[in-house]
């Protein structure tokens, strides 16, 4: 209800207003030559001062405003676009230095260890013929010590069996009938003693 | 306050009466407003060019995008051989635009909607490409009247309906720019008379109507300056560079 008032009241008043104004016009101003010449006079006053103005004094200082910050920009970029450059050559010359490097560590290192292996199996041939030279030296030794050996436990045997009999019934006997008693002895028995 | 919506447009004398000869050149709200546009282009281009720093502030950033928006619009439709003509065009377009945008703020006068201020700039621009063109290319610049690939049949109606066209143009030119801004100020008038009328009930929606109405005159302010000045471009092309 209150809508449909409101409307009708939107409506009527368009009526009105459309009266009102009907009533009132009294055509165009725009058409009243009372100050046209007056209009004329001050277009062409302001916008000549305008354009004048702009033309001599504002718009070269913009365009020249543009056109330096354009070629700072520009150099700018230029600048840049070198350095860049330059980085980048810096930086194959660092890799450059780096694989140089780095191939130089690894020839030093297999060489030293060349170098280390052979010192190794150097001193370890010397130690081996040292070793066995003393265990030859050793052999010599003991085939020496294994070959006097019977010869002088003859001759204690000798010695203490003379020495034996002598004590016990106190006679004297001779050591060379002993020795071939002895002889005799450690032929028969010499596998048993010698391990031969 | 009058309901009339056209009393916006009424210029009346400021001062006393000035006399040149027998002409009256009375300062009026129109030459009022004339020299307000005028001096705030002037005011804020010289603010934006008198620093130049490589970052622009927010006046100088104005000032440097329309010096391009401009440019390349003029560069765009009539080509590299327009550059003397750039100044010309730039006061232009900044003269009708500010006029535009000056008489969308209430209670002030629009310059743009007098028919004899849009005719005279029209005029002067009608006879300066005219001009231009006689003087770059000759009697030859009457080819422009005769297209080319047209049956010769064809060919004598086809010279008189450029021939009409041609002269039209100030006409055309001025009457758009007029018109359009008379009829949006007419009818943000005639709503904002709704909206006294109509008082505290019914006055919402003319309201409304009146604030959309402000944008979109906003935009015909803009556009129409936009279109003056292209139409301007296209008329200096043709003058310019006669076989396109």
């Amino acid at each position: 209800m209150i809508k449909k008032i409101y409307f009708q009241s939107i409506f009527f008043s368009f009526l009105f207003s459309k009266e009102a104004f009907a009533a009132e016009s009294g055509g165009m101003p725009q058409l009243n030559p009372e100050f046209w010449v007056s209009q004329i006079f001050w277009l062409t006053l302001t916008f000549g001062i305008l354009y004048i103005v702009l033309s001599k004094l504002i718009l070269p200082k913009i365009s020249n405003n543009l056109e330096s910050r354009r070629s700072q920009i520009l150099e700018n970029i230029e600048a840049a676009e070198k350095q860049r450059e330059d980085s980048e050559a810096k930086l194959e010359e660092y890799e450059k230095i780096i694989s140089k490097s780095k191939l130089e560590a690894k020839n030093i290192f297999s060489q030293s260890r060349e170098k280390v292996l052979k010192d190794i199996s150097a001193k370890r041939e010397v130690l081996d013929k040292q070793i066995d030279e003393e265990i030859s030296k050793a052999e010599q030794e003991i085939n020496n010590l294994r070959e006097s050996a019977p010869d002088k436990i003859n001759m204690i045997a000798i010695e203490t069996s003379s020495e034996l009999i002598q004590k016990l019934i106190g006679a004297e006997v001779n050591n060379s009938s002993i020795s071939a008693i002895v002889d005799d002895l450690s032929r028969r028995n010499g596998d048993k003693y010698y391990g031969n | 306050m009058a309901a009339n919506p056209m009393t916006q447009f009424n210029v009346y004398r400021i001062g006393p009466e000035i006399k040149l000869g027998a002409f009256d050149i009375s300062f009026t709200n129109a030459s009022l407003f004339m020299i307000i546009s005028s001096l705030a282009i002037l005011i804020i281009f010289n603010i934006g060019s008198k620093k130049n720093s490589l970052l622009p502030n927010k006046v100088q950033l104005l000032a440097e995008l329309s010096y391009t928006f401009v440019s390349k619009m003029i560069s765009d439709t009539a080509g590299l051989k327009a550059k003397p003509y750039f100044a010309f065009i730039f006061s232009l377009f900044m003269f009708v635009l500010f006029c535009n945008m000056f008489g969308m703020i209430p209670y002030t006068f629009t310059v743009t909607s007098h028919i004899i201020v849009t005719f005279v700039l029209a005029a002067f621009i009608f006879i300066g490409v005219t001009i231009v063109g006689f003087a770059k290319h000759g009697f030859g610049y009457l080819k422009l009247f005769v297209p080319s690939g047209v049956p010769a049949i064809l060919l004598p109606l086809i010279v008189v309906i450029e021939v009409i066209s041609y002269l039209s143009r100030p006409v055309s030119l001025s009457v758009r720019l007029f018109a359009n801004m008379m009829a949006g100020h007419t009818m943000m008038k005639v709503f904002g008379g709704f909206v006294i009328s109509l008082g505290i009930v019914g006055g919402w929606l003319p309201l409304s109507f009146s604030v959309a109405l402000t944008g979109l005159e906003i935009l015909v302010a803009f556009l129409q300056a936009y279109v003056f000045a292209i139409l301007t471009c296209i008329y200096l092309n043709d003058a310019l560079n006669l076989h396109h």
